[in-house]
């Protein structure tokens, strides 16, 4: 069996957001990569199979030079390869284009599944696993809080608004994990695992190896974009109510019934 | 030409889920600045019973398929359906809802007919003819403004639960019905194995209009009996910060943050949680913060309305106390 992880680097949890001086998007000086967390997720999902199944677990990334970084972590999790596509060509793609290019490398790939975090923490756009399934003309289970896999059917336990739903689908399909990090808690990368990662095969390539024309991806084939970025209002550290226990909370039942009017 | 707006309304269980409501609402707003109609589609077991309805909340005409095999969002039924209603009406702008299944129709429509998406919009307008819509990146560190490519169609925009104003519905106005038949694919669909309720139908964070949400001071899960009485009381659910669902305390779909669930609800209720960063980038929108915490320094001071500096496990009952008897004069 094969599984394919498509895994972001996006910027560490405990980035300050600045604004970058183009005003569109954020300042990258200094800040410290990370996996996606959700991506994370799928890994540690990815390397169970390697363990129960003996699949052939495959990392997939595109983005800069910086991701090789982002892959070789994955591989000290566990992960047996890694393929980066770095292309100048691709900045500035909007999420179909990132998708077309994520479908053109896994149809150079054999794949019984495709793992997928359900968003990536930095554009927060929920949406390039998703397009690959459509762009691949495979099913999609979605923010997947578990799987099993049998009979070359996938079979995933996923939240809905208000409800819990079991889905299943023929493989090959493309699952997006969700959930939260106390529900797949994955493993660290061992020191061993960290020197075994060093020697384990890392494929670059560029559009040109996928057979992608420039003209598809990139900012001039984006459908939408990004006009403006700013930071949120800083919210104004409001009232500290003061008093005893008592007073306190009389006082914060009044505010808000009265001031706030949501009681 | 594409003119005007189409929202891509969530049926489920006999009835629109209240997105569909808030996207209608807004896409009227947007509909009469564009200077077109605005439609709908509406894909559902049963759902032509309540699609003229849609017309309360100014919505012109319902496009509608009714048939079984469209009880659960399955992407192999709704999407094709979808596409080609869009195709042949062709509206400017389509909303849908930043749900759990409005994301994933969305975002293959989108793959579909090659066009542009921005999801979990909080914010949309029109610039020069065309949408604009806002939205929230590092989980809502960062807002930015998206526009569509020249010649871009449809523009796509999914809304987050709880945030678009939804209109009072105006009960008399009733929306025109074109019901189509289409021919289903009836194999080798998505599996829909079983669908459990939440015990309690427990809201969904995301639709909540009061969250209260306890952190690593709650102790132990035992203490979170408070905080349900409290939501209970004030018509709201219960959440919690990535500590108390790492200990085991409260369960995954409960965790609000950067990697849990970014919430927007009018009153946040925060209780025993410091306020790290991950956490704040999850509950920063809502519209009134309240934090109870005995550490005068803790972070989350930094963005409440009403601070509570004392201990939660003195403060609590007597603030729940005091909610009951407001709640019982008025
Ligand atoms: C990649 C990554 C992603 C993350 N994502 C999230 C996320 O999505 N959501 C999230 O919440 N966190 C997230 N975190 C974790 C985050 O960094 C914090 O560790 C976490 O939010 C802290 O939870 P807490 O406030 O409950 O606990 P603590 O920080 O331990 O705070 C407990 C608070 O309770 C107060 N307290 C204790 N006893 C009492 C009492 N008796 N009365 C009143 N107050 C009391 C203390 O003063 C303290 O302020 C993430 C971390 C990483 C690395
Ligand atoms: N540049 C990328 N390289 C590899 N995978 C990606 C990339 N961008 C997005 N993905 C995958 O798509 C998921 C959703 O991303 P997004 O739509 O950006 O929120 C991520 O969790 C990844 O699994």
């Amino acid at each position: 069996m094969d599984v394919i992880v498509l895994l972001k680097q996006v910027p560490d949890t405990e980035t300050k957001i600045k604004i970058d001086a183009d005003g569109k998007s954020i300042d990258t000086s200094d800040i410290k990569w990370i996996v996606n967390p959700y991506d994370e997720y799928a890994v540690e999902a990815a390397l169970r199979l390697q363990e129960s199944d003996g699949a052939m677990v495959t990392i997939l990334s595109m983005g800069p030079e910086r991701a090789v970084e982002a892959i070789r972590t994955a591989l000290a999790m566990g992960a047996d390869k890694g393929v980066l596509v770095d292309d100048p060509a691709t900045e500035g793609s909007d999420a179909l284009g990132k998708a077309k290019v994520l479908a053109a490398a896994l149809r150079s790939m054999d794949f019984d599944l495709v793992f997928c975090g359900h968003r990536a923490v930095d554009d927060d756009e929920n949406q390039v696993g998703i397009m690959v399934a459509e762009l691949t003309g495979i099913p999609h289970l979605g923010m997947a809080v578990s799987i099993e896999v049998a009979d070359g059917k996938a079979r995933i336990e996923r939240p809905l608004e208000g409800a819990k739903v079991t889905l299943e689908a023929t493989m090959p399909a493309l699952v997006t994990f969700g959930g939260a990090h106390a529900v797949w808690n994955p493993r660290y990368a061992s020191l061993p695992g960290i020197m075994k990662a060093k020697k384990k095969p890392l494929e670059q390539k560029t559009l040109a190896d996928l057979g992608v024309s420039p003209d598809e991806v990139g900012a001039q084939a984006a459908k939408m974009q990004v006009t403006s970025m700013g930071l949120p209002k800083e919210r104004q550290a409001g009232r500290v109510l003061e008093g005893d226990t008592d007073e306190k909370a009389k006082e914060l039942t009044r505010l808000l019934h009265e001031e706030a009017k949501v009681i | 030409m594409a003119e005007g707006v189409c929202v891509i309304t969530e049926f489920r269980d006999g009835a629109f889920r209240r997105v569909s409501f808030e996207i209608a609402s807004e896409g009227r707003r947007l509909a009469d600045e564009l200077g077109g109609p605005l439609l709908a589609i509406a894909l559902g077991d049963g759902v032509t019973e309540v699609a003229p309805d849609l017309g309360g909340y100014g919505v012109e005409k319902v496009y509608v398929v009714d048939d079984p095999l469209l009880k659960d969002y399955r992407a192999e039924t709704y999407v094709p359906i979808a596409a080609e209603m869009l195709e042949s009406i062709e509206p400017k702008v389509v909303l849908s809802a930043g749900s759990v299944d409005g994301k994933d129709l969305s975002a293959r429509l989108a793959a579909r007919l090659e066009a542009g998406l921005a999801t979990d919009c909080t914010e949309l307008k029109i610039e020069g003819g065309a949408l604009a819509a806002k939205r929230p990146m590092y989980a809502g560190k960062a807002l930015a403004w998206c526009s569509w490519s020249e010649g871009a169609w449809p523009q796509m925009a999914t809304c987050r639960p709880n945030v678009m104003d939804c209109l009072p519905p105006d009960t008399a106005k009733k929306a025109e019905i074109e019901k189509t038949n289409v021919a289903l694919p009836g194999s080798n669909l998505t599996l829909v194995v079983k669908t459990e309720k939440e015990v309690g139908g427990k809201l969904d964070l995301t639709e909540a209009e009061t969250i209260v949400s306890g952190g690593r001071g709650m102790k132990g899960p035992e203490n979170f009996a408070m905080l349900e009485e409290l939501a209970t009381l004030l018509g709201g659910t219960v959440g919690a910060s990535r500590s108390a669902v790492d200990s085991g305390w409260r369960p995954h779909a409960d965790q609000v943050g950067q990697t849990g669930k970014v919430v927007t609800p009018t009153l946040y209720i925060a209780v025993g949680i410091s306020g790290a960063i991950q956490h704040l980038a999850g509950m920063s929108s809502s519209k009134y913060i309240v934090a109870v915490n005995k550490d005068p320094e803790a972070p989350i001071f930094s963005k409440t309305d009403y601070g509570v500096v004392d201990d939660l496990f003195r403060f609590l009952p007597v603030f729940i106390e005091e909610v009951k008897t407001l709640k019982s004069t008025c």
